[in-house]
């Protein structure tokens, strides 16, 4: 097979470089092309006939409630992460199967789309939708808000994400995406050597999803430092909002440098400039040093609300005050400006000096002392605790056992000369899924097992919850302890075929954790099936499955729409645990009218003309990128003339949902 | 304190500069190092672990002592948790429970301070190992019990990523090779690292760390090889669809068969030679593979550029002297100007104008692999756009511009205050320098 030198060179003015040959001709993209395109025309018709359209619209998609648009951004990065998971297990059979000769199923142009795509999609489109859903749902019930600071900014932030999304999947049947691993290093990355579509699908996917991830990051900042209730002291805010406020705060500090980047290297490809090229004073070290002050900053943007969403559940079902409130903030404090100061660490193979090299190792190191405190603090939550295994502190205590492991092969490689060897290996690669996976991933799902029951009313299945943890654990650890080994072995990541057969039997291995992973997956979507088919069964009337202690837990499950009747006032830091101890009684009247945001649908519009002009962008239509940049900013433009933002619910309408859940709570016996 | 944590570190590592040698703390290292590895490691080849160069030997220390030492905080750590998890178990009504219990300040302080000690004693570590085992530092010892004699002149070799094979030049032996290294044992060895197009990372587990090669940029590797080995170099850098297969086979001979390999490249360096894929990997239709041999020179060179893959060990019996610097400079090409050309006349404050028509010598990322392949197809044009440009630029003909338009540069030390008169003094600003030596390729 020789080296492919497919010509991609015409233009034409109406569909600028868009031709017959943008559909992947390789039969695997195809298949999948057919059964997406399947999927698609089959939910659309089920969609239509069963007149969903218009509760979608109206309910779901044109909607401010944070509530809602928490759930939406969760349901992205579950689609996108059957996606991403589905490129990991391509990349796992391949890597099994290259040994001896055999070239394996994919070829290079395939194969190195698939792992940078895997990335690029886990990270931003997986792990970030996660995290803000996660946080747009809880932070303004744990705050006693009803809604975010600003609602429709919300709404816009998420459909900009999804618009981000839907070019990266776009790349998959027309086009190609970028074959450059998920940071897109120059010159690889600039016009000479990446002459098509692939990275300009990249770099347009990104900036239009980071526009949504920095609006969010605005609007929850704003929302925590404003909207907290009465009585909540900045160290009386719950854990999780803490996290999430530093978290937001990095977001803001750090996702003008990944536009900033990423323009360097569309006018670079677009307009000729020389930032990045080899010629011209251009110097990819730039852009390297860059899309690393954004990319470990982006780590703890992960890593953060997750710990928050650990210590919340550490402290729920210890029964017990969280150990250390104070040194758990200051920990998170301290993360957050120490993960400006160590970028470096990434590239300590470049050639810095040593003096630069250890500086930035050190300081990485560092980092490790308020983790490992935050761990000790949780350790001593469970410490003269009354446990209870459920499904969410299961996942904590297998995130503490997997996370430490991670956290410790982390420090080694901050280790500069530790890092020479191993910078670039499968160790890495096993060090940063150790502690994504192991973190993040663990993280999200725990969450999603505490929360559910507040989102939807009903708890999820036990049985199933623990299928999918065991085989996720369990696959995890075979899945990514053989890479460490093959790290060791002297293995680099993004290989497509390999010569050393005794490799195979650690890919083997690693490709059946892989399979029990799958498996995991598979047991939690049907999980999510059996919870809904027996959701009255599962029914929580109480709102406070789990005996919680924060505020979320006061209003119903699901919470009605304006989240609290009354504006909480709160004494303590768990403040739901106070009111019970308390006794503190719910108000049965003297409501009065609520006031609320109204849903619009300029998020979508002003979404969908940014994909249409981000797609015109790759394609160098120009027209449509003219027409479509005139129509987001006149429809930005025609929206402010938008004076129905708000309406009033009736104190009627609110006394009415009161009394309904007084009545299902005394059906409860609660 | 640093001068404590070397010392420590010495004792680590077994330099031979240091005075005492605690076999005993060595011996521990050793054993632990031994337990914590062995169980994943017995059945394998850790190449990372038992190299057989020296610097590589010391960063695999490192990484020993370093998991070692964090194990120190992780054990316990994880350890109480399946304890704690265990113990505190809500079916244990036995167990103590404390729901208002959330502060200790001596375990806050015991929390804080044993990772705190943890990282002073790696932060020492890391600062000491990394100064010693910089990739830019000559390596002071050959092994733990012999240091480099002081007259010892290090083997050079520089080190060309292409895509994607890798060229070695040796420029002492006058040879060159492309996918194949081979270096003497107990010798020290300096490596010129760059790339031709995009970034790669020039790694040899068994003997060194990696560096990253980069186009127009140069890094270095110091290091040796102890024991005649057969081992296996590569990128460990992504760099496009050839990338799987950029590997070499690298041998260490003593100096003897160094030598005599040496004298065979000479030997077999002179016929021409496959440059391209095996035969049996090639497609009929494909274009025919370039033959290289003998002497490379410039031309040979842009042939080898081009990039293909699994490309077989070639062999130079003679190699321009000039070729490397060339390559790090951009101007391999005949008719480019040298980066190195460029940056002395912009530090004698450049040409005005007249500089306009550099810019065009400068071009060189338009030659990527892609266009290389494309420029094939239609040779001449980029060349035609690329004078049609120069025509547009400048009023006169190229080459036409009078002497007069060229101003005389700028003094560069004025800049800094240098050149000026001390304040008080009567005397004039001194001369400018009129001319500046034109930099002239050879």
């Amino acid at each position: 097979m020789a080296i492919e030198a497919v010509d991609h060179a015409h233009w034409s003015p109406l569909l600028g470089r868009l031709g017959l040959d943008a559909i992947p001709q390789e039969p695997i993209v195809l298949a999948t092309f057919a059964v997406v395109v399947l999927g698609g025309v089959a939910m659309l018709a089920a969609l239509t006939y069963f007149r969903l359209w218009g509760y979608l619209w109206k309910e779901w998609f044109t909607s401010v409630d944070h509530k809602k648009i928490g759930v939406m951004y969760m349901a992205l990065g579950l689609v996108m992460f059957l996606r991403g998971f589905a490129d990991a297990v391509m990349m796992r059979i391949q890597q099994a199967m290259a040994f001896n000769g055999n070239e394996g199923y994919l070829n290079s142009h395939h194969y190195d789309q698939i792992f940078t795509a895997h990335g690029v999609i886990m990270i931003f489109f997986v792990a970030m939708p996660f995290v803000t859903g996660l946080m747009n749902y809880i932070v303004p019930l744990q705050i006693g808000a009803r809604d975010v600071s600003f609602p429709f900014l919300n709404n816009f932030s998420f459909w900009m994400t999804t618009a981000g999304a839907v070019l990266v999947m776009m790349s998959l049947f027309v086009g190609e995406f970028a074959q450059t691993g998920w940071l897109a290093y120059p010159p690889l990355s600039n016009l000479a050597y990446s002459p098509w579509v692939g990275v300009d699908y990249y770099i347009w996917a990104l900036q239009i999803a980071g526009v949504g991830t920095l609006l969010s990051g605005v609007n929850l900042i704003a929302t925590i430092v404003k909207m907290r209730c009465p009585g909540m002291t900045m160290m009386r805010m719950p854990i999780f909002t803490w996290t999430a406020l530093c978290t937001n705060i990095l977001i803001v500090a750090a996702f003008p440098v990944l536009t900033a980047v990423l323009c360097m290297l569309t006018v670079d490809r677009y307009l000729g400039f020389n930032f990045f090229t080899n010629d011209f004073g251009g110097n990819a070290m730039m852009y390297v040093n860059l899309i690393w002050i954004w990319g470990h900053p982006e780590v703890y943007i992960l890593i953060l609300p997750i710990f928050g969403v650990f210590s919340e559940i550490t402290s729920t079902f210890c029964g017990k005050r969280l150990f250390g409130y104070s040194s758990m903030v200051y920990a998170t404090l301290v993360i957050t400006i120490l993960s400006y100061v160590v970028w470096l660490h990434h590239f300590f193979t470049m050639g810095s000096g040593a003096s630069v090299n250890s500086f930035f190792g050190i300081t990485t190191m560092v980092i490790s002392i308020p983790t490992g405190a935050k761990l000790f603090n949780w350790l001593f939550t469970m410490y003269r605790g009354r446990i209870r295994f459920e499904l969410p502190m299961m996942w904590t205590v297998a995130f503490m056992l997997t996370f430490v492991v991670g956290g410790m092969t982390g420090v080694l490689l901050a280790v500069p000369p530790a890092d020479f060897v191993l910078h670039n290996s499968l160790f890495l690669i096993a060090h940063f899924h150790n502690v994504i996976i192991g973190g993040v991933v663990f993280g999200v799902f725990a969450a999603i097992n505490y929360w559910w029951p507040k989102a939807f009313g009903f708890r999820l299945n036990q049985f199933w919850g623990k299928v999918s943890f065991w085989c996720w654990v369990t696959g995890f650890w075979f899945a990514f302890m053989p890479l460490y080994v093959l790290g060791l072995m002297g293995v680099t990541r993004r290989m497509r075929v390999f010569d050393d057969p005794s490799l195979q039997v650690w890919f083997g291995i690693a490709a059946f954790g892989a399979f029990l992973i799958a498996l995991g997956i598979g047991a939690m979507l049907i999980q999510f099936a059996v919870s809904i088919r027996n959701r009255e069964a599962l029914r929580d009337e109480t709102g406070d499955p789990w005996d919680g202690r924060t505020l979320e837990w006061s209003t119903s499950s699901p919470p009605p729409e304006y989240n609290f009747a009354f504006t909480p006032i709160v004494h303590d830091i768990d403040a739901w645990a106070d009111m019970k101890a308390c006794k503190v009684a719910r108000p049965l009247g003297g409501f009065r009218p609520i006031h609320m945001p109204k849903g619009t649908g300029t998020g979508v519009i002003l979404a969908g003309l940014s994909t249409a002009l981000g797609f015109a962008m790759i394609w160098y239509i120009w027209w449509l990128a003219a027409l479509s940049f005139v129509g987001i900013i006149g429809y930005a433009i025609v929206h402010t003339f938008n004076y129905r933002r708000d309406y009033h619910i009736p104190a009627a309408t609110v006394a009415e949902t009161e009394a309904a859940r007084t009545r299902r709570l005394a059906a409860a016996g609660a | 304190m640093f001068a404590l944590a070397a010392s420590a570190y010495r004792a680590i590592m077994r330099d031979p500069e240091s005075p005492q040698k605690p076999r005993f703390l060595r011996a521990s290292f050793r054993t632990l190092a031994a337990l914590a590895l062995m169980g994943a490691l017995a059945a394998c080849n850790s190449v990372v672990l038992r190299p057989a160069g020296d610097v590589a030997r010391q960063q695999s220390d490192l990484v020993v002592v370093s998991t070692v030492l964090m194990l120190i905080i992780i054990v316990p750590v994880m350890a109480l948790t399946v304890f704690f998890a265990w113990r505190y178990r809500a079916s244990n009504s036995a167990a103590e429970y404390q729901p208002d219990w959330d502060h200790s300040t001596q375990l806050e302080l015991v929390i804080w301070a044993a990772p705190l000690l943890i990282i002073i004693c790696l932060g020492a570590l890391t600062w000491v190992g990394t100064h010693l085992l910089d990739p830019y530092r000559a390596i002071g010892r050959l092994d733990e019990h012999t240091p480099v004699a002081p007259d010892a002149r290090p083997l050079e070799i520089d080190v060309v990523a292409l895509d994607w094979k890798w060229l070695f030049i040796y420029p002492e032996q006058g040879v060159a090779t492309v996918n194949e290294l081979v270096v003497p044992t107990g010798r020290p060895l300096q490596f010129r690292i760059t790339s031709s197009s995009v970034m790669n990372s020039f790694y040899v587990p068994a003997m060194a760390g990696q560096i990253y090669a980069m186009p127009g940029m140069e890094t270095r590797l110091h290091a040796v090889m102890n024991r005649p080995v057969t081992s296996v170099g590569f990128s460990a850098n992504y760099s496009g669809a050839g990338f799987s297969n950029m590997r070499f086979p690298v041998r260490a001979l003593g100096s003897d068969g160094f030598d005599r390999w040496i004298g065979e490249v000479r030997a077999t360096g002179v016929k021409p030679q496959p440059a391209g894929r095996p035969a049996d990997d090639v497609v009929p239709g494909d274009p025919p593979v370039p033959m290289l041999g003998g002497t490379l020179d410039r031309a040979a060179y842009l042939t080898l550029e081009k990039p293909s893959e699994k490309v077989p060990s070639i062999r130079f019996a003679a190699v321009d002297p000039q070729l490397y610097d060339a390559v790090v400079n951009m101007c391999v090409e005949p008719g480019k100007m040298c980066t190195s050309e460029m940056m002395a006349i912009d530090m004698r404050g450049g040409l005005g104008k007249a500089g306009i028509r550099n810019v065009s010598m400068l071009a060189y990322d338009k030659h990527g692999r892609q266009a290389t392949l494309a420029a094939k197809a239609n040779p001449g044009e980029a060349v035609r756009r690329e004078l049609a440009w120069v025509r547009a630029l400048c009023a006169r003909a190229p080459g036409k511009t009078p002497d007069g338009t060229v101003r005389p540069p700028l003094d560069p030390r004025a800049l800094g205050g240098a050149g000026l008169p001390a304040p008080g003094t009567a005397q004039s600003r001194a001369p400018a320098s009129a001319s500046f030596p034109l930099l002239s390729r050879n």
